[in-house]
């Protein structure tokens, strides 16, 4: 039984980062290679020498492959291929190629520039890992090498968020990175065919959740934001510069210019503008709705979103920014939350999941006193609330996939431990599939049936059909081919008996067998010939006699009769090995028969 | 394998691959030569095309091909709603097609004749910019026309095809005009489209489980793609509209052409003499001429493709050579969705333009050119903020080539008689000089500056020396001309098949094995046998497993009681150790077999049974007069001796 081997090295019960080892057929496959944001020392990065203890990793690793440009799914990249030393092949899709190296180089400046770490990669090293990225597009089917093949399916998490089917010999594995079941504002919905993989390997960070409709949601979201300017509050919604920003956007101007409002909306970074246009280009990501009508108006063209300057901080009275980073970590949406927060009026939205250490899972668990490290305190007075637009799939969209693309087994990562138990249960009574749940560092096998692949011979196909046909339909009867199987340089073939001495060159040793009965019957031996075939029709219905003068045939047995007119007859019976048992039977006829 | 071509345009091909019983139509293609014979639909009434004579061919009188025909120098056209040659329909079964590939947006605009009204149940596959561009060109087609009241049936002159024995020529060499049709309705265009499957490059399609289908960059134009079928044992490359010059698509993918069974080449360059670089050039140098001495430009071009490439280089040179502030127009009904949708494709142009949106801009220089102002485009020539700051000189991009239909027919009526202005032709469609000639007397200057970037013939014959096909399909057109004339052609040292409009001719392909999959179970059921060294087998009798037409092998089940089918076939291969033979006799209790050496083989005498085995190389032959149980010894005895799987 050949295996499929699952290691985490990160996203094993957690959602720190994803970077998850498969081996099967002989590759090791990387899958992701991200960044854990809560930490600032060596356990940021996923623990490469778990690959490889000493010496190069190129040698150990077959390919690395990102799922979409969020840190966590490719920030130890760099890391990777331009410290670690990993010169093996990249891929990913072309909005991740473009986005990425804009992300981790805004994650770079505020780790080194801000927090001043050292022994973190370079704007330089940055650039020279992303040449060396290949770009892959949709549903494409890219060789790796002769045996590892890989494809990409639409994920709809991310602009360029994408799901990987990757495939060796018989075995084939489905990533999906992170996904999302619904459309929302921009992305369309995750979608893959019934590729039936030996192995799904999943995302579960919204297990136990069913969420309530998306309309409700983002009626709520407008709300809240309306009421709180009407006070005079300051909104700050924390959020990365790509991907759930640009919907948010969407969702506020649409609304602004619906109920004409006039208080200002920033959105911090000068990346946005940037960022915006990089929609506009891969405008074939995005949902058929912006597709359709991007020619008439580009969504991402804003009017009432400016872009906002630091001297704003201070400005008195209402306003919303957007500000990276999103997690409220470190950076400019810090620094407005440590202002606004004392103040009640104000309020910060979380839009989306905040890992464990970051200023952002602190006061979404009702922190209301935060230090910072350099032991400055800060009062939490200010509205706290998480809104779920996290584009992640909910159990009932895991379930979806799982429906569409019928694995044999399911694999869950990224999600919490406690949540990944309930939904592996439901996995398993639902669809009666093993379901695991690997953590960090343990090592996860799969067993798959071995198929081998083999070359059936044409004439023994059509001669089993031909059979097959002949009979009354039966589903269920099961179809049969006999045949030789020969074993050339490694490759099977099933050939036809005569097809394969043809081929290899080799005469049959054919095994006949004769014995002679005595007959009085004075006549020609034709007549003789004539009374036997005229008993064996009797005997043998159904089977085709034929005779010419004195010889009668039924499949390779051969009667001949032979003698004088007036004497008595030799008949001659021969019949070949095969037919052993209609040779004896014609036989004993015919002794029984003379007797 | 069978293949029939459908369509007598070998730019504009339309074949139907019969294989493993399924029928492929590749590409579909609309011949539009037909169109040249009727006279220009203009967008705005014209006096000149209203007051022309009326044409009645000598010695007849036939009251029913009145108006039908008008006479403009010399020439004689139908005056009627301009009819196209779809592909052939009486050969093949449309309804019966299971698949359609689609190589490029020039090659489908049949589409709608296949899918719609036909029965048609298939499948069509497209790449996504095929899709689009293919829908833009259709759009502006049905436009035209459709907007000249040319969808109905009502009053098309047909008693002309009648008579094509007594008209003048060309009109009397049009061929098989009965079967020309009206273009559809865009509902029907809606509909075809909406069947449309959309691939991308590299992506393996399934079909129905017998084969894959894989659509790979051409490197003609946007989106523009090769089509390689394959199974374990077979493939079938069909390239169509290829081109190993760089331009703005994704380049030509040759690997995945190579080594195949048969390769079907169709839809190479209309213009060998011309070099497209140099018509670029030529181009170039005569609007700056004509802009400089005061005259406008009219290019009559598609919505799409080259045009993409004639605007970022005439805009380059009009720079250069101080003509900045000459205004550039694109009208087409399509012209502002055809100039934005360039612009997001970025998957599949090359990659110098895919380098551009890294940064991230725009990979066409158009886009920039719209945003400042020097590039303007309208649905049409009527439309009131085109007409409001229409300035001359200037350089008009607009349809249709055949100069029958759309907006160049109106300018070129306007500017006809004026020296100063210059029509330049790029598209290779359609003879230049036919398209001008309802318009003559012409005092406007004629350019023919065909750019066709299509594989010339010495380029197709170097690609199919690199690809190493087994066997060769063509059109009959490319094929060396019979009577030894030298015209260019594609010449081959394996089979090649030639396809004429209606043929059908069987290809090379002879399938003798089939890929199935064999389960562990009864994998490690066989223990193959050496035979010889490199060889081993062994016999297998395996339960057969047929689902979405992929065979698989399981361990058969027990012989079901009084099944006449059951045990693998045995197969011995050399003769049996005489000496073996009768020490194995021995042990089954016949002895006193007595060996004979022979000239070519042995006797085993076996006196007391009074049976004889004759042993030759490749037969043993019993003579056995005993009962049953001595026959059923020797049967054991020779099989345990003989070398055997």
């Amino acid at each position: 039984m050949p295996d499929i081997k699952i290691t985490p090295l990160g996203a094993g019960q957690d959602v720190g980062r994803s970077c998850i080892l498969l081996s099967m057929g002989g590759k090791n496959i990387m899958l992701d290679c991200g960044m854990h944001m809560g930490y600032n020392d060596e356990r940021r990065f996923p623990d490469f020498s778990y690959i490889v203890p000493e010496g190069p990793i190129t040698s150990q690793i077959d390919c690395v492959i990102i799922s979409h440009f969020h840190l966590d799914h490719c920030g130890a990249l760099p890391y990777m291929s331009e410290m670690v030393g990993y010169t093996g092949p990249i891929y990913m899709t072309h909005p991740t190629k473009a986005i990425a190296p804009i992300l981790l180089e805004d994650m770079r400046k505020v780790a080194v520039e801000r927090k001043g770490e050292s022994n973190f990669f370079t704007s330089q090293m940055i650039k020279d890992c992303i040449k060396k990225v290949t770009a892959v597009t949709l549903h494409q089917s890219v060789m790796v090498d002769n045996e590892l093949e890989i494809k990409a399916y639409y994920a709809g998490h991310v602009l360029g968020a994408a799901m990987f089917w990757i495939r060796v010999g018989s075995q084939s594995v489905v990533y999906t990175g992170d996904y999302n079941m619904t459309p929302d504002r921009h992305l369309g919905a995750a979608w893959i065919d019934k590729c039936r993989p030996d192995l799904l390997i999943t995302e579960s960070t919204y297990a136990t959740t069913i969420r309530d409709s998306k309309r409700c949601r983002e009626r709520d979201f407008l709300k809240k934001v309306h009421e709180c300017v009407e006070k005079g509050g300051k909104v700050l919604i924390p959020v990365f510069a790509l991907g759930r920003a640009q919907e948010l956007c969407i969702l506020l101007e649409t609304y602004w210019e619906r109920m004409n409002l006039k208080y200002p909306v920033y959105f911090a970074l000068g990346l946005t503008e940037k960022a915006n246009n990089y929609y506009k280009m891969f405008i074939t990501w995005t949902n058929q709705k912006i597709r359709k009508t991007f020619v008439q108006r580009n969504m991402f063209d804003f009017k009432h979103i400016k872009p906002f300057d630091k001297s704003y901080i201070d400005n008195p009275g209402a306003m919303v920014v957007f500000a990276t980073p999103g997690m409220l970590h470190a950076g400019l949406s810090l620094n407005i939350f440590k202002k606004w927060a004392p103040y009640e009026q104000n309020m910060v939205i979380m839009p989306g999941f905040c890992v464990q250490g970051t200023v952002g899972h602190k006061i979404l668990n009702g922190a209301k006193k935060v230090e910072f490290e350099n032991r400055q305190v800060v009062d939490v007075k200010m509205a706290v609330e998480y809104m779920s637009f996290s584009a992640h799939a909910d159990a009932k969209g895991i379930m979806q996939l799982i429906q569409y693309c019928e694995p044999k087994n399911v694999l869950l990562v990224h999600g919490e431990a406690q949540k990944m138990e309930f939904l592996k249960d439901k996995i398993e009574k639902e669809f009666k599939i093993n379901c695991y749940m690997p953590a960090n560092g343990e090592t996860c096998t799969i067993n798959t049936p071995t198929k081998i692949p083999i070359d059936v011979s044409l004439r023994l196909l059509k001669a089993e059909a031909v059979r097959y046909n002949a009979q009354p339909p039966d589903p269920k009867r099961r179809r049969v081919v006999n045949g030789i199987l020969c074993v050339r340089d490694n490759r099977l073939s099933l050939l036809d008996i005569d097809e394969m001495c043809d081929e290899i060159g080799i005469n049959r040793h054919i095994i006949r067998f004769t014995s002679t009965v005595r007959f009085e019957d004075p006549g020609p031996s034709v007549k003789t010939a004539e009374k036997l075939k005229t008993l064996l029709s009797e005997k043998l219905e159904g089977w085709t006699i034929t005779i010419s003068e004195a010889n009668i045939s039924v499949e390779s047995v051969l009667i001949k009769v032979e003698g004088d007119d007036d004497s008595t007859k030799n008949i001659y019976v021969s019949w070949t090995n095969q037919d052993e048992d209609l040779g004896s039977y014609i036989l004993g006829l015919l002794q029984s028969m003379v007797q | 394998m069978k293949l029939y071509c459908l369509s007598s345009d070998a730019a504009k091909p339309c074949f139907v691959l019969s294989f493993k019983e399924l029928l492929i139509m590749l590409d579909c293609g609309l011949s539009a030569h037909s169109v040249l014979n009727f006279l220009p639909l203009p967008p705005v009434p014209s006096t000149r095309l209203a007051s022309l004579p009326n044409y009645t061919p000598p010695h007849l009188n036939d009251p029913l091909l009145e108006g039908e025909l008008k006479e403009c120098c010399g020439r004689v056209f139908v005056d009627s709603i301009p009819e196209f040659c779809p592909p052939l329909d009486k050969v093949v079964d449309f309804s019966q097609l299971d698949v359609i590939l689609i190589s490029n947006y020039t090659c489908m605009m049949a589409l709608p004749f296949i899918t719609e009204e036909t029965g048609f149940k298939g499948q069509v596959y497209a790449t996504e910019p095929t899709l689009q561009i293919g829908r833009f060109y259709l759009e502006e087609l049905a436009s035209w026309v459709a907007g000249a009241g040319g969808d109905g049936a009502a009053g098309a002159a047909r008693r002309w095809k009648e008579l094509l024995h007594v008209l003048p020529p060309p009109l009397a060499l049009a061929a098989r005009p009965r079967s020309w049709r009206r273009l559809f309705a865009p509902a029907s265009i809606a509909r075809a489209l909406a069947k449309v499957r959309r691939v991308g490059y590299d992506e393996r399609v399934d079909i129905y489980g017998a084969l894959d289908a894989t659509a790979v960059s051409s490197g003609f134009c946007l989106g523009s793609a090769n089509w390689v079928l394959r199974s374990a044992h077979e493939k079938v490359a069909y390239v169509s509209g290829s081109s190993t010059l760089t331009t703005h698509p994704r380049p030509i993918n040759q690997a995945a052409l190579r080594g195949a069974d048969l390769l079907v080449l169709a839809a190479l360059t209309q213009t060998p003499a011309h070099n497209p670089d140099h018509m670029l050039g030529d181009l170039c140098v005569h609007a700056t001429v004509t802009l400089r001495a005061g005259g406008s430009v009219l290019c009559p071009v598609y919505p799409s493709g080259v045009l993409y490439d004639l605007l970022e280089c005439l805009s380059a040179h009009l720079d250069t050579a101080g003509l900045a502030a000459v205004p550039l127009y694109v009208v087409s009904p399509v012209a502002d969705s055809s100039l934005a949708y360039s612009n997001i494709l970025a998957e599949w142009v090359s990659v110098g333009k895919q380098a551009r949106v890294y940064l991230p801009e725009e990979p066409f220089p158009h886009a920039a050119l719209v945003r400042a102002g020097r590039l303007k485009h309208a649905r049409s020539l009527h439309d009131d903020t085109f007409s409001a700051d229409f300035r001359q000189p200037c350089v008009v991009f607009c349809g249709h080539p055949s100069l029958r239909f759309g907006a160049a027919v109106h300018l070129v009526e306007l500017w006809a008689s004026n020296p100063a202005h210059a029509i330049i032709f790029t598209e290779p469609d359609f003879p230049y000089l036919d398209a001008l000639a309802p318009f003559q007397p012409l005092a406007m200057k004629a350019f023919h500056c065909p750019i066709d970037t299509s594989l010339n013939y010495s380029q197709a014959n170097k690609l199919v020396r690199e690809l190493r096909p087994r066997s060769l399909a063509l059109p009959e057109q490319y094929a060396a001309a019979a009577g030894g004339a030298a015209r260019p052609h594609i010449a081959a040292d394996v089979p090649t098949v030639l396809l004429r409009r209606g043929a059908a001719r069987a290809c090379g392909v002879r399938r003798g094995l089939a890929r199935a999959t064999l389960s562990g179970a009864l994998a490690a059921h066989v223990a193959p046998r050496d035979v010889r060294a490199g060889l081993r087998a062994a016999p297998l009798a395996a339960a057969l497993r047929v689902r979405d037409s992929r065979l698989s092998l399981d361990v058969a089940p027990p012989p079901a009681p009084g099944a006449a089918a059951g045990a693998a076939p045995r197969l011995d291969w050399a003769a049996p150790d005489v000496e073996a033979l009768v020490r194995a006799l021995a042990r089954e209790g016949v002895a006193e077999a007595r060996v004979e050496r022979g000239a070519d083989g042995c006797i085993v005498h076996l006196p007391r049974h009074d049976t004889l085995v004759h042993v030759e190389r490749h037969a043993t032959h019993v003579f056995c007069e005993g009962d049953a149980e001595v026959r059923q010894v020797l049967r054991r005895a020779i099989a345990a001796c003989l070398p055997h799987v």
